[in-house]
C-alpha cells in the first residue's frame, strides 16, 4: 500500500496495537527540561517505577534560566530550585544534562538538532509543544504533557491513536525578503489556529525543498500554532549534509547505511492524505501579526481586517489597535530576536546583515538571545557580535527568554514588542505585553527604525 | 487515580474562543515542582485585576455561578503543552470541560488527569451557554458510561470518547499501568529496531 512519509516513520515504531484502541508507539529520543519534568520524576518515584532507558534521554535547562550572568547563582529561589531538581534527577538516573553554562546548553529545540541527536526517521518527544521543530529532519516529533513524560520514562513508549495526515504544498519562488517565518505565518493566517488539530502535517513543494535546515525548523516549529501535533519535511541531501559530522550523528559506514534508509523516507506518489492544501509562493510577502493568536496575521502592507467579530474586537482591545489600520509606522519600543523558532545562526546572519553599518533607534530595547552556546560560538566566529555591537546591540546568553517570559526577560505592560518568537497570546511576553510576531528581518528593521517599516520595498538610498 | 463517576453539577459559562493554556495558567506560575496548588492561579490574568483584587466581570468571581463543569468556546486549550493547565482546572475543582472543539495536547493532558473533555456541536454549545447564563442554577448531568450530557430530559447530546480512555476513566487506570505491563513487548521490539 502506498504510504506517506508520516506512515513510514510511524509504522516502523509501532510496538503493538490494542484492538479498537490506541497503539504503543516506541520513542527513540526523549528530550527533557526543568519545567515539565519534575512532576514526572516524582510520579515514578512515588510509584517505585525505574527509568526504563535513561541513555535515550537528553536534558537541558532553558525555559526558566537567566540570559545574563549565567555564571552567578540564579537569583529567583523557585527557578533555582527547579534547576537544582533537574540536576539531582539527572544525576540520580544517569541522564545526560547540559546544564546552565555547559558548552552544549541551549533551547532544547536548538540544541538537539545541532548536536545530531535529532535524525531522520526517528520518533522524538519532549514536554514542550514546539517539539514539532524536529520534524524538519523527517522525524516524527511532538510535544507531550507531563503524564506522558512519565510514561516515556517508564517504558520509552506512549499510547497513541495514529493522527490524521495533512499535506501543505507550496510551489514557486519566494519574493526577496520573504523568510521561512513569513511562509509559516502566511499559512497559519490562511488556515487558522485550529486547522491542523488531530493531524500531522507534511510540508512539500519547491519552497521547502529549497530551504535550509534552519528554515525548515522554523516552519515545522510553528505547526503546533495551527493545532497540529507536528510537521514534517522529507529528508534530502540538505538534511544529510546538515546531520553529517554532528557530535551524535552516525559515523562512517553506519552513516552511509542510515542515509540509504533515510532516502526511502518519502511520500509515495499515490499515497493519500486526509487533508490537502496548496499555496503559491508568489502570494507570500513579509508578514506580521496584529492580534492575540498566531493566526491573526497579515502581510506587512495590508490593513487589520474590518470584520464584525467579537473575538477580533477582544484581541484588538488587548493590543490597543484599530480595525482597518496599517501597522507600518507603528512605534515600537521592544524587539526580541530569539526563541526556538528563530534563534539559529541563520537568523542572526539575517539580522546582522540588515543592521550592519546602521544604528539602533534610541527608543528601542532590543534583546538578542541566541538559541544555544554553539550558536553563540558561531556568532563570534563569524564576527556577527561585532556588527551587533557597532550597531548598538548587546547579545544575551542562551535560553527561551522573552518568548514565554518565565525569567526576568519580560516586556512591560502596554508595550509593543516585535518578536521572532511563536506566540502572541495575551501576557505571553509579560503581563499586559503586546506581541507582534514577525521574521528576524522585520525585527531587525524595527530595531533600527524604532517603528515598524515595510521591508517588502527596498529602502531608497539617497543619491 | 480515582475512578470517574456519573454526576450532576451546575456550570460556569466562558464563551471565549481559542482559550490558550497561557491564559489558563500563565508561565510565571510554572516554577513549582509538584502538581498541587495551581488552581489558585487558574485564569490568573483574567480573574484578577492589576492590584490583585478579583475582577468582578470574570465568571469565576461571580457568585451566581458554581459547580465543577466549565463550558467554554471553540478550540479550548490551544498553545503550550503545559499539563499545569489541566492540573489548575482540576485543582480549582473542574472535572468536566465542555467545548465545541479542543486542542489535541490539552485533550490528552485532561484525560490523563481524569478531567473529561466533552466535545459538543457549536449549536449545542450556544444553547448550553445561553441556558446557563439565563439560569445559573441549571443542573447538567454527565453520564460517562452512556456518553451523554443532558439538562433534564429534553435537552441531551451524546459525545465521543476513545473506548480505551473511557475504560481508564471508569476504572481509574492510567497509561503507565498499561505500558509497564507491556515492557516485554517493548523490549522485544527494541531488538529489531533500527535506532
Amino acid at each position: 500500500m502506498a504510504k506517506t512519509l508520516f506512515d513510514k516513520v510511524w509504522d516502523t515504531h509501532v510496538v503493538d496495537s490494542i484492538p479498537n484502541g490506541p497503539q504503543i508507539l516506541y520513542i527513540d529520543k526523549h528530550l527533557i527540561h526543568e519545567v515539565t519534568s519534575p512532576q514526572a520524576f516524582n510520579e515514578l518515584k512515588n510509584r517505585n517505577i525505574p527509568i526504563f532507558r535513561p541513555k535515550q534521554i537528553v536534558a537541558t535547562a532553558d525555559h526558566n534560566t537567566p540570559t545574563e550572568n549565567q555564571h552567578l547563582p540564579v537569583k529567583d529561589e523557585l527557578s533555582r530550585n527547579q534547576l537544582q531538581q533537574l540536576q539531582q534527577n539527572c544525576d540520580a538516573h544517569g541522564i545526560e544534562l547540559y546544564a546552565l553554562g555547559h558548552q552544549y546548553n541551549g533551547i532544547v529545540h536548538v540544541m538537539a538538532p545541532e548536536l545530531g541527536i535529532t535524525q531522520p526517521g526517528m520518533t522524538l518527544v519532549c514536554g514542550d509543544s514546539h517539539t514539532s521543530t524536529h520534524g524538519a529532519f523527517g522525524a516524527i516529533a511532538f510535544g507531550i504533557g507531563t503524564s506522558q513524560v512519565a510514561q516515556v520514562f517508564a517504558s520509552q513508549s506512549l499510547l497513541l491513536k495514529k493522527p490524521k495526515k495533512m499535506r501543505i504544498t507550496v510551489n514557486g519562488n519566494l519574493h526577496e525578503n520573504v523568510l521561512p517565518k513569513d511562509v509559516i505565518l502566511y499559512i497559519i493566517s490562511k488556515l487558522g489556529t485550529d486547522s491542523g488539530t488531530e493531524h500531522f502535517i507534511e510540508f512539500a513543494g519547491d519552497v521547502f525543498e529549497n530551504m535550509s535546515m534552519e528554515g525548515r525548523m522554523t516552519v515545522c516549529n510553528m505547526s503546533i500554532e495551527m493545532g497540529a501535533r507536528g510537521g514534517m519535511i522529507a529528508p534530502d541531501e540538505t538534511t544529510f549534509a546538515y546531520v553529517k559530522g554532528k557530535k551524535f550523528a552516525p559515523k562512517g559506514a553506519d552513516f552511509d547505511t542510515k542515509v540509504a534508509y533515510w532516502k526511502t523516507l518519502k511520500t509515495d506518489a499515490s499515497a493519500r492524505f486526509d487533508t490537502e492544501y496548496t499555496f503559491d509562493a508568489s502570494d507570500i510577502m513579509p508578514m506580521i501579526t496584529f492580534g492575540t493568536n498566531p493566526g491573526m496575521g497579515m502581510k506587512l502592507t495590508e490593513n487589520i481586517p474590518n470584520a464584525n467579530d467579537s473575538n477580533l474586537e477582544k484581541s484588538l482591545n488587548y493590543m490597543n489597535l484599530e480595525k482597518g489600520a496599517s501597522l507600518v509606522g507603528q512605534k515600537v519600543n521592544y524587539v526580541f530576536i530569539g526563541s526556538c523558532t528563530n534563534s539559529r545562526i541563520e537568523d542572526f546572519r539575517v539580522a546582522a546583515n540588515y543592521v550592519k553599518g546602521k544604528q539602533k533607534a534610541p527608543n528601542i530595547n532590543a534583546w538578542l538571545v541566541p538559541g544555544s552556546q554553539l550558536v553563540v560560538k558561531q556568532i563570534q566566529e563569524e564576527g556577527l557580535d561585532k556588527i551587533f555591537q557597532e550597531a548598538g546591540f548587546k547579545l544575551r546568553q542562551p535560553g527561551c527568554s522573552a518568548c514565554l517570559a518565565m525569567n526576568d526577560d519580560k516586556i512591560p505592560a502596554g508595550e509593543y514588542c516585535v518578536s521572532t518568537s511563536n506566540r502572541n497570546f495575551e501576557g505571553r511576553q509579560g503581563q499586559g505585553a503586546r506581541t507582534l510576531l514577525a521574521s528576524p528581518l522585520v525585527a531587525a528593521a524595527t530595531a533600527i527604525a524604532g517603528k515598524i517599516v515595510d521591508v517588502t520595498v527596498p529602502v531608497l538610498e539617497e543619491v | 487515580m480515582s475512578s470517574f463517576n456519573t454526576f450532576t453539577s451546575t456550570a460556569y459559562p466562558l464563551p471565549v474562543e481559542n482559550i490558550d493554556t497561557d491564559q489558563i495558567i500563565p508561565a510565571r506560575f510554572l516554577k513549582a515542582t509538584n502538581r498541587a496548588g495551581f488552581g489558585e492561579n487558574l485564569f490568573r490574568d483574567w480573574r484578577f485585576q492589576k492590584d490583585g483584587s478579583p475582577n468582578p466581570d470574570f465568571v469565576l468571581n461571580q457568585e451566581k455561578y458554581s459547580g465543577s463543569i466549565l463550558v467554554a468556546g471553540h478550540n479550548f486549550g490551544c498553545g503550550s503543552s503545559r499539563e499545569h493547565a489541566a492540573w489548575a482546572l482540576k485543582d480549582f475543582r473542574f472535572n468536566v470541560i465542555v467545548s465545541s472543539f479542543f486542542a489535541d495536547i490539552f485533550k490528552g493532558n485532561a484525560l490523563n488527569n481524569h478531567v473529561l473533555p466533552i466535545q459538543v456541536t457549536p449549536s449545542f454549545l450556544e444553547t448550553l451557554l445561553q441556558t446557563i447564563q439565563n439560569d445559573p442554577s441549571t443542573q447538567l448531568e454527565v453520564n460517562l458510561e452512556a456518553q451523554t450530557l443532558a439538562i433534564g430530559n429534553d435537552f441531551k447530546t451524546s459525545f465521543e470518547i476513545d473506548p480505551y480512555k473511557k475504560m481508564c476513566l471508569l476504572k481509574g487506570y492510567d497509561d503507565i499501568d498499561f505500558l509497564v505491563n507491556n515492557l516485554n513487548k517493548i523490549e522485544a521490539f527494541e531488538q529489531q529496531h533500527i535506532y
